[in-house]
């Protein structure tokens, strides 16, 4: 039996189960296309919605108040970039830039710190080393709510509330475990021969985590680093605490005009859409990177 | 078996790790995935460390114990360590921990912090009316949305199985995890615009109602109220005041609504032609701006086109028929006696404009939607990865036993997934706890109260106008013993895991 199913898995199977006969592969042919209709539609669920919020940006206040914005493809003549140039004269830019002076130094530190850490969990001995990375584990799921009010005091005491730099710190600590966790599994997965070669040479510590070590974490280091990217770019609640007007980065500067959602609609789309740009290009640059990735994974 | 289990068969990801761009495909599996999960953040241990995902499990040697505390005798001294370690112990410690402790001491303070109330700011959270509404809120959220985007993702992952485009499909729904909830909240308050002329979700549903119920209402039309009018108001219905014969038009003129808002197809009205044998009549728009003769077609009186009419006799309804776009109706084949003419409540009836989703009854369904739109990619990209992992003989192998394609999937493919399954719906309960954006940014301000659920009643306690810092912080530690069961999961799994 099994020599036969290995060779001819064809047959042994309709020998088997004779029900997989002509009228069953129809029906399975017939069930294939119905699968694909059914993910097309599933597919304009996932796709229409950002479609119109893009469609709404680019059309006249008045044609948003008297028509959806699905008419665009019957007439699409009433395209205009209005709402951008209004947007960016509104002083938007400056909420971009924010974005920007918050999203890269917190993105930076989480990788620099983290991977240090991650360094000395995965390759150094110390007492209360598994004790301490325990915490960090648990550290994981803390809400941030619990450190809103605290952090609010600390800062009003340190003179930084409000400022980019309290932002910044706020999101490296809350970046960190996840950060530490996922480092020091790529570390301890590096071969112990290559670090035993570079510790006989003599070599200082902080070179072998320099020269040896954190160059070979480059994928995993890749991969934190747009994570941790996109989850600072798309913080909304850190900044609402943390961030005053000077400071405040897209998300909030798009959420105070939520109020108005009616009226506000010429600001909110293209704002909104601009926001999404940038992590957009990095989700489809690095898409084989994260999503074949986790396919690639699945072999194993 | 063993021979079929050492087959020839490739493991159908084969391909994909061909064309990782990585430079080994270790590397590569254990960052990606673990690294997909980041979205969720604080929740990835829960996938990371499971063990579950076949691409998880690279990231520990064989025997970690062997290979990592072996390294003692050429290490370096604990005292480099601690330099090491110093930036991320010092940022999580006043960051993280130390917030912690300091809330659990200001929860049991009042709002300034001057006074010591004990546990009074624990007996609001469960006695005050608006935040037991929000601890509702949070429990639907976490009795629906996990278990909907699981089984969306899972249903998403079978069906793209086997299809040529799946890598395009996956990465159509895995989007939205790049984008912001704040955009995406954007994104979904346009979807749900109550206006059918503005919100893609209402214009879908009118026009799927009107496919199946005329729309073509007329409200606010009605006849004269004065005795010389032919018509009168009967329970809604518009009924002719004088039972009508056939060959005798029946004229039935209305007020009370704009010449404007005629439907653009509507023509001037006209008497129906006089047919031998046939009850007819006209139904339209009794009024000309500066004159007219009330109760006769004038000049450039509009009919009502789509009006529906009804024969009536004896109480019962005996024919229906529908008027043309000049007004007129006539009824065919109707036996000869004596009728009234109706026009049913139908027609006058405010059209059909769709679900209000923002309103206070909808809008936590509504929010729910937004946020599967957003998770369901991280799920259906995990749970694939979990399938394509399966074995594919255990399959074949039930297949050829005569097991059917459900009977396969029921008892070995659901079994063999359930740990990525577990994954995925712990990572959702948790990140259904702490929701927030999508709730602040979706809920217009007058429905948020119904909208309202723990954290974002914490910020708006806190920070959003409420001022009360106490209360704030006992909020907050609600919400850290919520999630603190999936911290003691995460922390026993990792030390499974070690041993």
């Amino acid at each position: 039996m099994t020599t036969l199913t290995a060779s001819q898995p064809g047959t042994a199977g309709s020998a088997g189960a004779p029900r997989r006969g002509v009228l069953s592969r129809v029906l399975d042919k017939a069930g294939g296309g119905l699968v694909q209709v059914v993910l097309i539609v599933l597919a304009l669920f996932w796709l229409l919605p950002t479609l119109g919020l893009l469609v709404v940006s680019l059309r006249g206040d008045t044609d948003n108040n008297s028509s959806g914005w699905w008419t665009f493809f019957t007439k699409p003549a009433q395209m205009t970039f209005d709402n951008y140039s209004n947007l960016l004269a509104s002083g938007f830019t400056s909420s971009f830039w924010n974005t920007v002076a918050i999203t890269v130094p917190a993105t930076i530190l989480v990788i620099g710190i983290a991977a240090m850490a991650g360094y000395a969990f995965a390759w150094m001995e110390f007492p209360g080393r598994d004790a301490l990375f325990l915490v960090v584990i648990a550290l994981l799921v803390v809400p941030i709510q619990i450190a809103l009010i605290p952090i609010a005091k600390m800062y009003g005491f340190l003179g930084i509330f409000g400022s980019i730099p309290g932002v910044v710190l706020f999101h490296v600590a809350f970046g960190l475990p996840f950060a530490i966790f996922l480092l020091r599994n790529f570390f301890v997965g590096i071969p112990k021969e290559l670090l035993e070669a570079a510790r006989m040479d003599g070599a200082a510590e902080w070179k072998i985590f320099a020269t040896v070590v954190f160059p070979l974490a480059k994928p995993a280091v890749a991969s934190l680093g747009i994570f941790q990217f996109l989850w600072v770019w798309n913080d909304l609640l850190i900044a609402l605490v943390f961030a005053d007007t000077n400071a405040q980065p897209m998300t909030k500067a798009l959420q105070s005009q939520m109020r108005q959602f009616g009226t506000n609609v010429d600001i909110l789309a293209p704002g909104a859409f601009l926001s999404l740009i940038i992590p957009l290009v990095l989700f489809f640059s690095f898409q084989r990177y994260f999503v074949q990735g986790l396919m690639a994974g699945s072999v194993k | 078996m063993t021979e079929r289990l050492d087959g020839p068969q490739t493991p159908r990801g084969g391909d994909d790790v061909a064309r990782g761009a990585s430079p080994g495909p270790d590397e590569t599996t254990e960052t990606k995935g673990e690294v997909t999960t980041h979205p969720a953040l604080d929740d990835d241990v829960a996938t990371g460390e499971s063990g579950a995902l076949p691409q998880l499990a690279t990231g520990g040697p064989a025997s970690p114990k062997a290979r990592y505390g072996g390294s003692g005798n050429l290490g370096p001294a604990p005292k480099v360590a601690v330099f090491f370690l110093l930036p991320a112990v010092v940022l999580l410690g006043a960051w993280v921990v130390y917030p912690i402790v300091y809330s659990i001491i200001r929860s049991l303070y009042d709002a300034n912090g001057g006074t010591f109330v004990g546990a009074d700011n624990y007996a609001a959270i469960f006695s005050d009316s608006g935040t037991l509404t929000t601890i509702r809120n949070n429990l639907i959220w976490v009795v629906l949305a996990p278990s909907l985007v699981t089984a969306l993702g899972l249903i998403f992952a079978v069906l793209t199985e086997r299809i040529r485009w799946a890598t395009a499909f996956k990465l159509v729904v895995f989007m939205p995890m790049a984008v912001s909830l704040l955009a995406s909240g954007v994104i979904f308050r346009l979807v749900y615009e109550q206006d059918p002329d503005k919100g893609v979700a209402n214009a879908v549903i009118t026009s799927v109602h009107d496919l199946f119920a005329s729309s073509s209402g007329y409200p606010g039309a009605r006849p004269r109220e004065n005795d010389q009018a032919p018509a009168l108001v009967d329970k809604g219905a518009v009924v002719t005041r004088q039972a009508a014969q056939a060959g005798q038009p029946v004229l039935i003129p209305l007020v009370g609504m704009k010449p404007e808002a005629l439907p653009s197809g509507a023509a001037a009205a006209r008497s129906a032609p006089e047919a031998p044998g046939e009850l007819s009549g006209t139904v339209w728009l009794d009024f000309t701006p500066g004159g007219g003769t009330a109760n006769k077609i004038d000049g450039n009186e509009k009919g009502l086109p789509e009006v529906t009419v009804e024969a009536v006799s004896g109480g019962a309804v005996k024919a229906t028929t529908t008027t043309a776009a000049d007004g007129s109706f006539h009824f065919t084949g109707l036996p000869q006696g004596s009728y009234q003419v109706r026009l049913p409540q139908s027609n006058f009836t405010q059209p059909f404009s769709g679900v209000t989703w923002l309103g206070p009854t909808l809008i936590t369904p509504a929010i729910i939607g937004a946020f599967i739109w957003v998770w369901a990619g991280f799920a259906m990209v995990l749970i694939a990865a979990g399938l394509s992992a399966i074995p594919r003989d255990a399959l074949e192998a039930a297949r050829i036993d005569g097991a059917t394609e459900w009977q396969v999937f029921r008892s070995i493919t659901i079994p063999l997934l359930s740990p990525v399954l577990l994954v995925v719906l712990v990572t959702m309960i948790i990140n259904t706890l702490k929701v927030f954006d999508l709730v602040f940014v979706i809920a217009p301000g007058s429905v948020q109260p119904q909208a309202n659920v723990i954290a974002l009643e914490m910020w708006r306690v806190s920070f959003g106008g409420g001022g009360n810092q106490g209360l704030g912080s006992a909020l907050a530690i609600f919400l850290l013993v919520l999630v603190l069961p999936f911290m003691a999961i995460n922390i026993r799994r990792f030390r499974r895991e070690q041993a």
